[in-house]
């Protein structure tokens, strides 16, 4: 079976909101379910499937169920970190096609600048061997970085060409939480976190959160929305399994991303538009190489002079601004991706950045850490006649 | 050297060999009676062929920095977070202990040095290059 035309995306909603101490998360997750059936045309009524990740309040989907009102014959908190909700629209699709629902409402929402949050559950049984390490994203990510350039001559100035693409989108973001427009030497310039990676190198931390709702064929046809199919998919996870082989430059993307063009039957060369999971720059520039949009070692010089920004680069990237900019709720980047992949192809992302004639697009994203253990997880998306 | 505080490692029934061993100063890793390959961290499973028949070897506690990031800000920074790779084979990921951070680089020999966590407790296998 393939999941190819199995599913659409009838409604996308990205909460405007990067900071809200007025509100709860669970309020958040509504006002994002809310907007993305209102996007398709539908209600509470029409949802017979629901997604969350583990990170939504309560006891997984049963909670949120509950609190959205919702009356559902297929619920899934599948958990990849945040990518989740790029797979989130595959496992939907899935459930589509086997019957199992025809609405599939996707939320997520998280207020980590407004309260503490948990992000990870004790018992990892890699815990006593790690915790003690001090290890966060910031250094997880950086060796990959300090690896990519010990091996390929990879530079901080083409990972910050990453940030300055991302920026000159932003600018058009009203919503965006860094719109000002930023060059190599500001992103140099920056503090250093975790060599190699500058404060700029860095996504931004948001409250917020985002919503999705992927129908059946039959229901897509009846709303008046764009037609926005998945076209193919992929996932795939990676860590050190053991010690053996540890190759920090390669990201579980190459596998969810060949995978999701085969179903797809196109290549990246196909794409006309690419929401790449930017929680670093250096993240992007793994995926790029994995995605196979160049070779691997060849990112550093792909991404440089501007070859990312809209209407004058090659591969027009996170438009919105992605995280790195804009919007990274709950350190979750994987809705937004899917999102602006949306709003692309409907024609519907701002003038000053959408690409002309966008009828295909990929979105894919890390979840968990790059230099430990990750995720991937990867769509193609195609609007519809 | 870091001022972290060093959360104490809770050894379970699979790693109490390897937490007893470490508070002897030696660092012990698995290998499999059946696929021969080594892993870290230890399992009683090897996750490499699936086999029980792991058992516990001696390795010589040396290796060479496989990448290295040092962080620099929040508690307890500087300090420097790395894999090194064993001369047995595995990888691991550990800190690297060290007057310089600037210093570390790929490829650089280091050996294992057991750091004190909390009273009582099993100290844990962190790296200072060879002869620093």
């Amino acid at each position: 079976m393939s999941l190819r035309n199995a599913a659409y995306i009838a409604g996308a909603f990205e909460h405007p909101t990067r900071l809200a101490p007025d509100k709860t998360t669970p309020q958040l997750h509504a006002e994002c379910a809310a907007g993305a059936l209102a996007d398709a045309g539908l209600t509470i009524e029409d949802v017979d499937g629901y997604f969350c990740a583990t990170d939504a309040p309560g006891f997984g989907p049963i909670s949120m169920v509950d609190y959205l009102g919702l009356t559902v014959r297929h619920t899934d908190s599948t958990e990849m970190g945040g990518c989740t909700y790029i797979q989130h629209v595959a496992h939907a699709a899935e459930a589509i096609a086997a019957g199992k629902c025809k609405v599939a409402l996707i939320t997520l929402a998280g207020r980590p600048r407004s309260e503490n949050v948990m992000r990870f559950r004790p018992g990892a049984p890699e815990q006593a061997f790690e915790q003690w390490i001090g290890l966060t994203n910031h250094t997880s990510y950086g060796m990959c970085a300090v690896r990519h350039m010990h091996e390929f001559g990879t530079t901080s100035d083409q990972l910050a060409w990453i940030k300055v693409a991302a920026s000159h989108h932003a600018q058009h973001n009203e919503h965006a939480m860094l719109p000002k427009v930023v060059t190599v030497e500001d992103v140099l310039e920056s503090p250093m976190i975790a060599d190699p990676l500058h404060r700029l190198d860095c996504c931004v931390t948001t409250d917020g959160g985002g919503a999705l709702v992927v129908v059946a064929p039959e229901i897509a046809k009846t709303l008046n929305r764009p037609m926005i199919a998945l076209r193919g998919a992929g996932e795939a996870t990676k860590g050190p399994s053991g010690g053996l082989g540890l190759d920090l430059t390669v990201s579980a993307a190459a596998r969810s991303g060949p995978a999701a063009f085969a179903e797809a039957g196109v290549t990246p060369a196909d794409i006309k538009y690419a929401s790449i999971y930017d929680s670093f720059t250096i993240t992007v520039l793994i995926q790029l190489e994995d995605l196979g949009f160049c070779a691997k070692g060849e990112g550093g010089k792909f991404v440089a002079d501007g070859n990312l920004i809209s209407g004058t680069g090659k591969l027009p990237f996170n438009t919105d601004g992605g995280g790195l900019c804009s919007n990274h709720p709950m350190f979750r980047g994987g809705i937004t991706k899917v999102i602006e992949a949306v709003r692309q192809l409907r024609g519907e992302a701002h003038p000053a950045v959408q690409v002309p004639n966008c009828d295909l697009a990929v979105a894919t994203g890390i979840g968990g850490s790059l230099g430990a253990r990750h995720g991937a997880a990867t769509v193609i998306l195609e609007r519809q006649s | 050297m870091s001022d972290r505080k060093l959360p104490a490692p809770q050894p379970n029934a699979e790693t109490e060999t390897f937490w007893d061993a470490a508070s002897n100063g030696v660092l012990k890793i698995k290998r499999c009676g059946d696929c021969n390959q080594a892993h870290y961290y230890p399992r009683a499973i090897c996750p490499h062929c699936g086999s029980a028949k792991t058992g516990w070897i001696d390795t010589a506690g040396s290796g060479e920095i496989y990448s290295v990031s040092v962080m620099r800000r929040g508690e307890g920074a500087p300090f420097a977070v790395a894999y090194v790779t064993l001369d047995e084979g595995p990888a691991m990921l550990t800190n690297i202990v060290a007057d310089d951070l600037d210093s570390l680089a790929i490829g650089q020999r280091v050996e294992v040095v057991f750091t004190p966590t909390e009273d009582g407790a099993p100290p844990v296998p962190m790296f200072t290059p060879r002869g620093g």
